[in-house]
């Protein structure tokens, strides 16, 4: 389970973006988080990708309460939550590969032999061919890069996946496509899924339920 | 602001300079096998000519073949100190930039400390404190040095770790050493390669001044210091070159690595890079 029970978070402590917001996503559950540009959608979804400590309130992950760190969340839960942020370009090392790109999660946990399989297996799941691995993120269009973006999400298997505005930067076919990747994976492993955006039509059309911002908090829930 | 045309005409220029400096530096005394500290008080003070192209000093020494061999001590000194300053600085600012909180502020305010230091007279103080040769005068210039390169790298840490590719490592699993090594280093290597480039003829400048003052290099080793300090009384007899090839030869290498470091910076800004069209 993913609960954020009223939490409160900001980058100023006198002037939080929101206070006493809450949300739960059951496992395998899909929920969409809808609210219009600047009401705190990213700062939530940066919250429960554990990036962000909350100022106040509870946040319980699988049943350990993650509320209170200091310089990071433990490891083995920050890698039970896969993250997309929305802007591939910002969000990709230019100075990796694609392909490098994918597997650096599995490298960074020490996890280096199961590169090369797990490399085979995530570029054709989120639709990269083999002549796009070795390219940088110069070299690409934004959708290859999301696409890699997505793939790096996947890489250590999570059990939790943060779409924050995955899609906002892409056209209707990429857009299909990576939510087909998405709903792949979930199918496979039962990942629960917090998507972010502005999109209501493919929200709703994507989730399980939606829950739309109002007055500064998510509150309104809707099919 | 720079055309394409200027842009390239400043790199060859600049490259061709740094070219010929490096090869006379390297290539001409293994070649001719000559003992520049060698005194012939018969030939003192003789003008610039095809025997001796720069002329010789108010020791009868050859000043072309001093002002290689000066120039050579001169560049070691600004090379190896401008390494020393940069990985000395790349690693502080790195680690006040990454690591944040109480290691940030001590880092910082051990620089401002040593910033607040006056920089010839902290570099007095280091060569002070050993016997006078390279070391001591590479050690000094380091010393001094080290500080902008610092901040400069922190202050590139502090705007890359908030970046979306950085927390998508944290993310990831990355460790804050991972963090720094794998994504946080490699992104601020190209600015604190240029500042090092810029940082070469500045520490030659340092060493020059403190042999000048008679603080660096032995007066009978030859560095461009030594030389200008040596010719001093040679200026005030009416003889002008004795002090104005080495003085030549401390301008012109620092405009062409100032023209190298140019060009390095604007391939550095993709904004520079289309406008240059490269």
């Amino acid at each position: 389970m993913l609960e954020l029970d009223t939490v409160t978070a900001g980058y100023d402590r006198r002037a939080p973006v929101f206070r006493g917001a809450s949300l739960t996503v059951a496992p395998g559950e899909s929920v969409g988080l809808l609210g219009p540009s600047g009401c705190g959608k990213s700062t939530l979804a940066r919250v429960a990708a554990l990036l962000h400590r909350p100022d106040a309130g509870r946040f319980v992950l699988d049943g350990t309460e993650v509320t209170a760190w200091r310089h990071r969340a433990p490891r083995e839960l920050r890698t039970a939550v896969g993250v997309v942020f929305q802007q591939p370009r910002t969000a990709a090392d230019p100075r990796l590969t694609l392909a490098d790109l994918l597997v650096e999660p599995l490298r960074a946990t020490g996890r280096r032999a199961e590169a090369a399989a797990r490399l085979a297996e995530l570029a054709p799941a989120v639709g990269l061919t083999p002549d796009l691995l070795g390219r940088r993120a110069h070299e690409v269009s934004d959708g290859q890069l999301q696409r890699a973006c997505l793939g790096r999400a996947l890489a250590l298997r999570p059990r939790w996946l943060i779409c924050d505005e995955m899609t906002a930067m892409l056209d209707a076919s990429t857009t299909a496509a990576l939510v087909a990747a998405v709903e792949t994976y979930r199918e496979e492993t039962g990942a629960g899924l917090l998507a972010v955006g502005h999109d209501r039509v493919l929200l709703r059309r994507w989730c399980d339920r939606t829950v739309e911002w109002k007055d500064c908090l998510p509150a309104e829930e809707g099919p | 602001m720079a055309d394409p045309r200027t842009h390239r005409l400043r790199l060859w220029s600049s490259a061709l300079v740094v070219g010929v400096v490096l090869l006379a530096v390297l290539v001409v005394p293994p070649l001719v096998q000559l003992d520049e500290q060698a005194v012939d008080l018969s030939r003192k003070l003789l003008p610039p000519s095809w025997e001796h192209p720069f002329g010789t000093d108010d020791l009868g020494r050859d000043l072309l073949l001093r002002c290689v061999y000066g120039l050579r001590i001169s560049l070691l000194v600004g090379l190896v100190a401008a390494l020393v300053a940069t990985v000395v600085g790349t690693a502080v600012g790195a680690a006040a930039g990454a690591l944040g909180g109480w290691t940030d502020r001590t880092l910082m305010r051990l620089v401002d400390t040593f910033s607040s230091v006056p920089h010839l007279l902290l570099g007095i103080f280091v060569v002070a404190l050993f016997r006078p040769g390279v070391w001591p005068v590479i050690a000094s210039v380091a010393v001094t040095h080290w500080l902008s390169t610092a901040r400069i790298v922190r202050s590139e840490v502090l705007s890359l770790r908030t970046r979306p590719f950085v927390e998508a490592a944290i993310s990831g699993g990355a460790t804050r050493w991972r963090v720094a090594v794998r994504h946080l280093l490699p992104a601020v290597l190209p600015q604190a390669g240029l500042a090092a480039v810029l940082m070469v003829p500045h520490a030659m400048w340092h060493e020059s001044a403190l042999s000048f003052l008679g603080l660096g290099l032995p007066s009978h080793q030859a560095s461009l210091g030594n030389l200008v300090q040596n010719a001093r009384s040679s200026l005030l007899a009416g003889y002008g070159w004795p002090t104005l090839f080495p003085g030549l030869l401390l301008i012109v290498p620092t405009l062409a690595l100032a023209g190298l470091a140019g060009v390095w910076r604007d391939r550095l800004n993709p904004r520079r890079r289309s406008e240059l069209m490269l």
